[in-house]
């Protein structure tokens, strides 16, 4: 935790649009995607921003549709924050930070609908494609957030569809076949922080120990919304909500480059 | 029986490997003896003094030691002092009577001294085979550090950053016009002007990453040079590498 | 039946391709990566630490903690569901002692060295190149070692001794898998297990040609603890 007089310190070399390491206020670290990093995985990606390291996996299984919606198919978001990544982080249960993070993912996912679950169906009320996403965090320098987001993303564009068994279980020994997801909307999150009077985004693993308030937004490349996660123990106001979703269509395309 | 070292000097070596064979080479620090060979027992840089093989260890926790100055953080106010994190294993702990010359009256409000948070230099005066600590503020240069950041770095590049007689740090200093106090367990302590700061912290981790290789004190003086777009005189002549 | 030709065409003794690299988590004191084939593990050391809950410390020694984990993506088949399990505390288990024959950690009373195990993709030998990872990522964090620990599987496939198995061997119905984990500069073994059925001669030459394969493992550790510090431009 950081004490006043650091504080202090820190918010005079933001004052100065300089940061811990010499980025600038709106300034993303370099951001890295490679695709295909674990072969047991239908889909998977690593996300390097700066020094943060984020891989996400995708597994498919044939199951049946959850009864309230029999001609979709299911979709679930996990995330977790190893203890490889970070000495704070423990063994055990998601936490309330994974849970969050997983949570936004999501959302960002199913609600901008990149991936129409309709059309994952294999025959109504019977049996559809399952859709997990798992990610991992590896290694902590600050904003696993965004990092988590776009490894999903990119993890799902990896996919390719397995093989379906005579018995119409997936055949997992059986090489993919060439069929990747039907994707619609691609979101992108960008969490955008407070800290004093300043908006800053892709913060360092010190500089969070500072935050006041932040807002997740999720962008699509069509620059609509479509998900928004406020944390942070500091009210916004509407026009500082209104310009941080405005950084967060602004810098969506930096993350969205890298895919 | 042929007595002979099997490694060269400065040549990095993992555990288990063998460095000297025959009973005349000692094993220093870092070695151990098998039989009639010195061998490797940690990750580390081969130096040789004379019949002594000892390893320069690359990594590793900071081990407290007496006299060192280090950097700590209180991370409880105790009845009787503080209790501080160091970056180490162990916590430490900061008695009234080593916290000041001033007169601490019973019952004083303790956080008026260091408070919660607080970064400290203070010297280390006692470890006990438990690994307790205790520290004093007595001493010079020993006080609390206001404002400013922290980062850190492996203990063992400490020496490097510090430099023979302080003459690295002094480079850094003077080059990125910053006040800077480097704690023998690895945590630092900046504070000048952010972009000053910027660039005195990538030094010093530019340091860290190459405190094994040759030629250190002009290479980051040339660093300095382009960073700051100024003159860095190195300070020291030959001295340390 | 006669095992004519392993399933992926390796020769009876060779080891798949590996693949070694340090220092791959900062955040951590100490890391590193191995990959045998397609079975990668990822490993972080932090400590010697504080170590909690406090009925755990030891006041004459360091403890060495370690904690398995496969990635929900990283089963052969199904995803597999977080949270460990029995299977993952045992491996936990034979792990740490497997490792903590060559570690002295009596510097460090009451603290803990915590290892992290996790792995990204699994096509058997996994607890071996978890300890080959841990090994090296132990090295990393400047612990103090008598030896580096390798570890690779050796086994039976119906009437063929054969070295690194692969999950279609190790899976065979008619087999034998054995992990043995090496102290390459003594040559003695701190893990040995195995399921399947053997005779004593076919164990004692599978436990031969493991320890022979781990001066291959050894090599690569070797070269991958030095590159963490090799000169840069």
């Amino acid at each position: 935790m950081m004490n006043q007089e650091q504080r202090a310190h820190l918010l005079r070399a933001l004052a100065k649009n300089v940061r811990f390491d010499g980025r600038k206020a709106l300034e993303y670290r370099q951001i890295s995607v490679e695709y295909g990093i674990s072969a047991s995985a239908e889909g998977s990606a690593r996300v390097r921003i700066g020094g943060t390291e984020v891989i996400a996996g995708v597994k498919m299984e044939v199951a049946t549709p959850y009864p309230d919606t029999p001609n979709q198919g299911n979709l679930m978001v996990n995330a977790e924050l190893l203890p490889l990544s970070n000495p704070k982080f423990e063994t055990g249960p998601p936490g309330e930070q994974a849970t969050e993070l997983a949570r936004v993912v999501d959302r960002a996912i199913r609600e901008s609908k990149c991936i129409d679950v309709h059309k994952l169906l294999i025959k109504s009320g019977e049996k559809a494609w399952g859709i997990n996403i798992d990610i991992c965090s590896i290694n902590d320098e600050g904003n696993l957030q965004d990092a988590a987001c776009l490894a999903a993303l990119a993890a799902l564009k990896d996919v390719r569809f397995p093989k379906i068994s005579e018995h119409g279980k997936v055949d997992y020994d059986a090489d993919k076949t060439d069929e990747k997801l039907p994707l619609g909307k691609e979101p992108i999150e960008v969490t955008v922080v407070k800290i004093g009077d300043q908006f800053l985004v892709d913060l360092l693993s010190d500089e969070e120990e500072a935050i006041e308030a932040r807002l997740t937004v999720a962008v699509t490349e069509k620059n609509t919304v479509a998900a928004l996660q406020k944390g942070g123990q500091a009210p916004l106001s509407l026009e500082e909500l209104d310009k941080m979703v405005e950084i967060a269509q602004k810098l969506a395309p930096t993350l969205r480059k890298a895919l | 029986m042929t007595e002979e070292i099997v490694v060269q000097d400065k040549e990095i070596v993992v555990p288990g490997e063998k460095l000297a064979k025959g009973m005349s080479f000692l094993p220093g620090p870092g070695t151990y003896r098998d039989n009639d060979c010195v061998v490797a027992q940690k990750l580390g840089m081969v130096s040789v003094e004379g019949k002594v093989i000892k390893l320069i260890s690359l990594s590793g926790k900071y081990l407290p030691k007496m006299k060192d100055k280090i950097i700590g953080k209180v991370i409880d106010v105790l009845m009787t002092g503080w209790r501080l994190d160091f970056n180490s294993p162990y916590s430490a702990v900061l008695t009234l009577k080593d916290a000041t010359s001033d007169f601490i009256p019973r019952g004083a409000d303790l956080t008026q001294y260091y408070a919660l948070g607080d970064h400290i230099v203070c010297q280390i005066v006692n470890v006990t085979s438990q690994k307790l600590v205790d520290v004093s503020m007595k001493g010079p240069g020993l006080r609390k550090l206001r404002g400013g950041r922290i980062v850190e770095v492996s203990p063992m590049k400490v020496p490097r950053i510090i430099g023979k007689d302080g003459s690295m740090v002094q480079m850094i200093k003077d080059a990125t016009k910053c006040d800077i106090v480097v704690g023998q367990n690895g945590l630092i302590w900046l504070d000048g002007d952010p972009s000053g700061e910027v660039i005195a912290v990538k030094a010093i981790k530019k340091i860290e990453e190459e405190a094994h290789l040759g030629g250190l004190t002009s290479r980051i003086a040339t660093f300095l040079e382009k960073e700051t777009g100024q003159k860095v005189s190195a300070a020291v002549q030959g001295g340390a590498q | 039946m006669t095992y004519h030709k392993r399933f992926d065409g390796r020769g009876f003794d060779e080891i798949r391709p590996m693949s070694a690299k340090v220092g791959i988590i900062p955040r951590a004191d100490g890391s590193a990566m191995f990959k045998i084939g397609n079975t990668m593990a990822l490993c972080a050391v932090y400590g010697p630490r504080d170590l909690h809950p406090k009925f755990m410390q030891n006041p004459e020694t360091g403890i060495l903690r370690i904690n398995y984990n496969m990635m929900p993506f990283s089963g052969h088949g199904e995803r597999v569901r977080p949270g460990g399990g029995r299977r993952s505390k045992e491996i936990s288990m034979v792990m740490q002692n497997s490792l903590l024959p060559v570690l002295n950690l009596k510097d460090y009373p009451n603290a803990v060295v915590d290892v992290f195990v996790e792995l990204p993709q699994t096509d058997a030998g996994t607890r071996c190149a978890g300890i080959t990872a841990a090994a090296m990522a132990l090295a990393d964090a400047g612990l103090e070692m008598k030896d580096m620990v390798c570890a690779i599987a050796a086994g039976r496939v119906e009437d063929k001794i054969v070295v690194d198995l692969n999950y279609l061997e190790d899976s065979h119905e008619d087999g034998c898998d054995i992990p043995v984990a090496v102290m390459p500069n003594s040559g003695n073994i701190t893990l040995l297990q195995m399921d399947g059925e053997i005779s004593r001669e076919m164990l004692k030459e599978a436990i031969k040609k493991a320890r022979d394969a781990c001066k291959k493992i050894y090599d690569v550790q070797k070269a991958a603890l030095k590159a963490r510090f090799a000169q840069r431009e």
